[in-house]
């Protein structure tokens, strides 16, 4: 007999190891391609890849390297929970109520067309140039995304449902974690997906712009010094960071809630 | 529980903007412990019917006394269970009276085999069990079923029905249940209504005298010809 705690909580298991290398093999063509293009232009335009391992080893030498990651990855948490709780509230309500919807809808549009640069510029200007401007401005570039998603979830609410729930007099905690949350949570998984991508680019921005610190701020001194080698030696280690984030954050998470989904072929 | 049920009129907004009417002139009350039959072709408003009483619908004129204080068990046409949960978990969320009432349940409709499966590993006639042991457990004051013994087998279905007038003895629950077979409505009912179809309206409501098994087969047959008879003549 299975033994569904058990099988819940485990969120990966071995065979994913080997699903995780098979994953690997593009990065590692790209590896190989940029180590044969770095041979042929010249290191002003594409340095080798040791050239970048041997500044990012100094860069962690010194611990510049973990603070401004971890500057920029607390930066991006802030947001990110920011949009995503602001937008999750703000969706389940258009969702629901067609008043709302209408007199949200106009403004929701206006903000998933205005430029992430104009937002954050204004943010900068009329709070200042400080750690709530900037997060404020990259939540504010985020939510209307989630908020979009969730929206549609709120209305693929299977109705049948939640005449069960009411017929049933469920308490109003157990319809929520029980019957609204496990559907509204596949949404809520492709917002987490959509958003942290998102939000990780424009962080980067937000910090070029108008922070002293953080991956984006070291990017900009790169690019002011035209130096691709310390450009490549931050961007890289971010990029790896975030992909460690997907693989054993996100992924897992969306496995564990389509758990009950009957698998096929695999 | 009794139930006391008056709809003088139900009607319906279609898309092309008309009103229609789908129920007129439905009066019926049952006595605690009654179990009554609700029988008439498709589309005569049964299901509406059900969901009136259990409170999912109150756009209509007319009234649904109920106890404040009650159950409702349902069993809906189709099993509504949720896909995210296990069997068991189906079960325990709704309020189970007691573990050994549930273990009771889940033995009679043989489902202790099924309790870690999620519905999407079930065949229909399985998830509809669980739909039947959900609206039990809870131990209800007032059962609603609608349809519930549709493509199950005859056996099975039988069994199920014996299951039903157990609990329904045992807890005293009222109970309304739908259905177009008029073999089962007698089988099960101390009291049958007959609906007409297009738009629904009550055209019979008979009680039967005799205690439940205690019918002789030509006693059932006549029953069946009158009702039978009934309906051809509301049809024509």
């Amino acid at each position: 007999m299975r033994k569904p705690t058990i099988k819940a909580l485990s969120l990966w298991r071995p065979g994913h190891t080997k699903g995780s290398l098979f994953r690997l093999t593009p990065l590692v063509l790209l590896l190989l391609i940029w180590q044969l293009g770095s041979h042929v232009a010249s290191p002003g335009m594409l340095p080798s890849p040791l050239a970048v391992v041997s500044v990012i080893a100094a860069e962690a030498w010194s611990g510049a390297l973990f603070l401004n990651l971890a500057i920029t990855l607390a930066r991006v948490a802030a947001s990110f929970a920011l949009a995503m709780v602001l937008g999750t509230v703000l969706g389940v309500a258009m969702g629901r109520d067609k008043t709302i919807d209408r007199l949200c809808d106009p403004l929701l549009i206006v903000l998933l067309n205005l430029p992430a640069l104009v937002v954050i510029v204004l943010a900068y200007i009329w709070i200042g140039l400080n750690e709530a401007a900037a997060i404020g401005a990259v939540a504010l570039n985020k939510l209307p995304n989630t908020t979009v998603i969730l929206r549609e979830g709120t209305r693929a609410l299977d109705k049948s449902l939640d005449e069960m729930a009411r017929v049933f007099g469920l308490p109003l905690g157990t319809k929520l974690r029980h019957v609204v949350l496990p559907q509204l949570a596949p949404y809520f998984a492709a917002a987490m997906r959509t958003g942290l991508s998102l939000v990780w680019k424009i962080v980067l921005i937000a910090e070029l712009l108008g922070r002293s610190n953080g991956v984006g701020f070291e990017i900009g001194i790169a690019f002011q010094l035209f130096d691709l080698t310390r450009l490549l030696a931050y961007a890289l280690p971010f990029v790896g960071l975030m992909l460690a984030i997907e693989t054993f954050l996100v992924q897992p998470f969306e496995r564990h809630i389509s758990r009950w989904r009957p698998r096929h072929g695999t | 529980m009794e139930l006391d049920v008056t709809i003088a009129r139900k009607t319906l907004r279609t898309a092309s903007g008309q009103t229609r009417t789908i129920l007129h002139d439905v009066a019926f009350s049952l006595r605690q412990g009654e179990v009554c039959a609700c029988i008439g072709p498709s589309g005569c408003g049964k299901t509406t019917l059900l969901r009136i009483i259990a409170g999912l619908d109150a756009d209509f004129e007319g009234r649904v006394v109920l106890p404040i204080e009650h159950k409702t068990g349902m069993v809906f046409q189709e099993p509504r269970l949720l896909p995210w949960r296990s069997v068991a978990q189906n079960l325990r969320l709704v309020g189970v009276s007691s573990e050994n009432d549930l273990a009771e349940i889940v033995a009679s409709l043989r489902l202790s085999l099924h309790l870690d499966h999620f519905p999407g590993e079930l065949s229909l006639g399985l998830a509809r069990r669980v739909a039947i042991a959900r609206a039990f457990a809870i131990k209800p004051d007032l059962l609603l079923l609608d349809e519930p013994f549709v493509s199950l087998d005859a056996a099975l279905a039988a069994r199920l029905r014996e299951e039903l007038l157990a609990l329904v003895m045992k807890r005293k629950a009222t109970t309304l249940i739908v259905t177009h077979d008029v073999e089962e409505a007698i089988a099960i009912a101390d009291r049958i209504i007959v609906l007409a179809a297009a738009p629904g309206h009550l055209i019979a409501d008979r009680t039967i005298e005799a205690p439940r098994g205690a019918l002789t087969h030509a006693r059932i047959a006549k029953l069946k010809d009158a009702i039978l008879s009934v309906m051809a003549n509301a049809g024509s």
